[in-house]
């Protein structure tokens, strides 16, 4: 409750500067509109639908990408681990490939796939399975080496304790690494829906570019407020009661 | 197979360990970890394994699990070389090497699952038993890391216990416990060795612990690790760690020993 409390005296108070700022006539009202406005812009684009269809597209594309990242990350990442030569090969091109910023495969995409689906979700599979494999095979790594072998007294063959010890036991890193993922697939969604505009579905950067382009700051920043959002509620739904289940069983986390 | 016959302690094994040898490759060189060992285990035996650090004790410990091979020589097991390991040799190691993402009764489960003609109704049974066994019963779904160092070793008993091994071979499993917990364990592991009629190897470095525990006790000594000197530790059982007449065995031994230690007492003591 106190934890509530504080939250929503600091965002009040954000709005407030914000307020006082346009009060103030600083930037005119075209740069940067009022709260009311962009209040204004959202309940109407929540009540024609704009925004939710918007949302609904943008989110069916991150999923369907994130989960085909998670799909390929998660065994690359215990393969890269267990052979040497997995390592050398994938493990390295892993490694270069998530240095480069998720916003370099749109140009690519786009030629490959051309102004399509295919090009969206290309752009979130690269953006997510790099992070997806290291962290997966940091993970393994960090597996204290005497649960393989208690497994194996206890007659477990090597692919039970693959799948029943090495990868349980590096949960907490697959984890993170998912996360992280995650917001790397968000990112790169983002750039691809601002950048290529595609006749199949209008997704929340596509309305971002929209508002841009009619000039509407209302329309530019609601969207921006709703991406947060999104991203905030994953977070808190999604990511946080797992991490909240690892750190209570691993007894680890806030002291 | 009912959970009655599950439940009945499996037949000991007789274990023999026949011209063991092993080095190891290291930077510094080669290490002679064990250097021609034999040594013969009896059915029901319990045997205490001392000697100085480096002497190639947990070495010995895992050629007879099964989990490292040696150089040359082989471990027979009622006459049948050991090759890999088996639910019939279950270890306890000085860590608990329980699994975090378990809690205490999954972690027992673990090794009975992958025994056949149970059903998990069964496995359950047999795995509430030996947290019963172990005194863990009112545990058996918290976390690991909410269990004390004692209970975290109790733990690693009934998940060793539970497959019904034959011989128990345990390192150094009570070193990391503070002297009151230890002793508590003592009159458990020698109560559940009465009971259960397990083939116990025991690594230690306390020379008490060894007499307190063992029936036999080996010296080991190191560079290159071989067996030094055997004693026959004939006192009953249970037997009390501070008692007066287990410390005159102690000290005769910690005397033996002390002639392989380079710097007598550093390592060592009746504690
Ligand atoms: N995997 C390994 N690689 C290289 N050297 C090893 C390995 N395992 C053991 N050794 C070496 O072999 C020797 C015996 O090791 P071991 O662990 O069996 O000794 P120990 O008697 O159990 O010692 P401690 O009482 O300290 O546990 C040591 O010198 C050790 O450094
Ligand atoms: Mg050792």
């Amino acid at each position: 409750m106190k934890r509530l409390l504080s939250s929503t005296i600091f965002f009040a108070a954000l709005l407030l500067v914000w307020h006082y700022l346009v009060l103030r006539k600083y930037w005119s009202q075209v740069l940067l509109p009022d709260p009311a406005a962009v209040w204004e812009y959202l309940k109407i684009v929540v009540a024609d639908g704009t925004l939710l269809a918007a949302a609904e597209v943008t989110m069916r594309r991150l999923v369907t990408g994130y989960l085909i990242g998670v799909a390929l990350g998660i065994p690359f990442g215990l393969l890269t681990a267990r052979f040497r030569m997995m390592e050398d090969t994938v493990g390295v091109m892993a490694l270069g490939l998530q240095t480069l910023p998720s916003v370099c495969w749109v140009p690519l995409a786009l030629l490959w796939f051309g102004q399509s689906e295919g090009a969206m979700l290309f752009v979130v599979v690269m953006g997510s399975l790099w992070s997806i494999i290291i962290s997966t095979d940091n993970g393994v790594r960090h597996v204290p080496p005497i649960y393989a072998r208690a497994a194996r007294t206890m007659g477990a063959s090597q692919f039970v304790t693959w799948t029943r010890v090495i990868l349980p036991a590096s949960l907490p890193f697959v984890v993170s690494g998912m996360k992280q993922g995650w917001a790397f697939a968000w990112r790169s969604l983002m750039a691809a829906e601002i950048f290529v505009p595609i006749l199949t579905g209008f997704g929340l950067g596509q309305l971002l570019q929209y508002g841009r382009d009619l000039h509407a700051m209302d329309q530019v920043i609601g969207v921006m407020l709703a991406i947060v959002l999104i991203g905030l509620l994953v977070d808190k739904l999604l990511f946080s009661p797992v991490e909240r289940f690892l750190h209570r069983r691993w007894g680890t986390g806030r002291v | 197979m009912s959970v009655q016959e599950e439940l009945q302690s499996a037949r000991p094994a007789k274990l023999f360990i026949d011209r063991v040898t092993k080095h190891f490759l290291t930077r510094g060189g080669k290490v002679h970890a064990l250097e021609d060992i034999t040594l013969q285990i009896n059915e029901g035996d319990f045997v205490c394994l001392v000697g100085p650090s480096g002497c190639g004790k947990s070495t010995l410990l895992n050629i007879i699990a099964g989990l490292e091979k040696p150089d040359a020589g082989q471990t027979l097991m009622d006459g049948k070389p050991v090759t890999q390991p088996g639910r019939d040799r279950m270890v306890m190691f000085q860590e608990s090497a329980l699994f975090p993402w378990l809690d205490v009764l999954d972690n027992v489960l673990f090794g009975l699952k992958f025994k056949p003609n149970l059903t998990s109704k069964e496995r359950r049974e047999v795995a509430e038993f030996y947290l019963r066994l172990v005194g863990l019963e009112e545990f058996a779904h918290a976390n690991v890391h909410e269990l004390s160092g004692g209970m975290k070793q109790r733990a690693a008993l009934a998940r060793a216990l539970a497959p019904n091994p034959r011989v128990l071979l345990m390192d150094e499993p009570f070193a990391a416990l503070d002297a009151l917990t230890r002793e508590q364990l003592y009159g458990d592991i020698q109560r559940i060795w009465a009971e259960r009629k397990k083939t116990i190897v025991f690594v230690t470095h306390n020379v008490r612990e060894a007499v307190c525990l063992g029936n036999r006790v080996v010296l080991f000594s190191p560079h290159p690790g071989r067996v030094r000197e055997e004693f026959t530790v004939d006192l009953p059982h249970p037997r009390d760690i501070n008692s007066v007449e287990l410390a005159g065995h102690a000290s005769r031994i910690t005397r033996a020993l002390s002639g392989y230690v380079e710097e007598p007492g550093k390592e060592f003591g009746a504690e």
